[in-house]
């Protein structure tokens, strides 16, 4: 039962991830290309969980604990770059 | 691991799943920059709150041991999703993009005018504020504080 919920989730956050796919080629603007990718790095984090449950294996907690630092990392340089032109003045 | 274990694990993985399938539907349906900001920083913190939820409680009961560490990836992203959204907000203003006509313009700021029960003499600087979706709140704001200080006047001049 678990197996099953773990597989049809894994497909739904597949779903996800192609969606947020098409709004990163497709968005009119900057903006919404670094919203696009912001929540690609979160449907990531979320595959990673799943697939740690899946193969009953806690490795792959640093994993998704290094997606989410360096997401937020990259989210805020980019929004910088957009707001002053500089990242580090 | 006993069944009704698993039912509670399968429940937080669905609601999980789901919030995050909704998040990204949201974000590629939704019309406005705004908007599509609105849907995925929610339901994608959500999500993976479930899903840690969820985590947690299965290498707890197959370990035996408290596996608390889960919580270090919740905290954090709650810490960040509202600053990246706040940034991603401040670098769209920044870009002038522009919002939809429907959620912003004459009727949001008419039907404030009428909640707040002021005289209508700002009827010129909310047909000023309409094409830009961006500065009619802050327009607003403006409007709501030159009001309130043209009615101090007004008060004023009777008292003198």
């Amino acid at each position: 039962m678990l197996n099953t919920a773990l597989l049809l989730v894994s497909i739904m956050i597949a779903i996800a991830l192609l969606l947020s796919l098409w709004r990163l080629i497709q968005g009119p603007s900057i903006a919404d290309r670094i919203l696009a990718l912001d929540t690609l790095y979160i449907n990531s984090i979320a595959l990673i969980i799943i697939l740690g449950m899946y193969m009953g294996s806690p490795l792959y907690f640093e994993a998704a604990l290094l997606i989410a630092l360096l997401g937020f990392v990259s989210t805020a340089a980019l929004c910088k770059y957009l707001l002053r032109g500089d990242i580090i003045e | 691991m006993t069944n009704w274990i698993e039912v509670l694990l399968s429940f937080f993985v669905l609601l999980g799943g789901l919030f995050m399938l909704i998040g990204s539907i949201g974000l590629a349906r939704l019309p406005d920059f705004y908007m599509r900001l609105h849907a995925p920083t929610k339901a994608t913190t959500l999500g993976v709150g479930s899903l840690l939820i969820a985590s947690m409680i299965y290498f707890s009961v197959n370990n035996s041991i408290y596996s608390i560490h889960e919580v270090l990836i919740t905290i954090f992203l709650f810490i960040t999703a509202p600053v990246s959204a706040h940034m991603m907000a401040k670098a769209a203003l920044h870009l002038d993009i522009s919002a939809l006509s429907i959620t912003q313009g004459a009727n949001a700021h008419q039907a404030a005018i009428q909640r707040s029960n002021t005289p209508d003499t700002l009827g010129v600087e909310a047909d000023s504020s309409v094409d830009l979706g961006v500065d009619s709140s802050v327009a607003g704001s403006e409007a709501a504080g030159s009001a309130s200080v043209n009615s101090k006047n007004q008060q004023e001049g009777g008292a003198v």
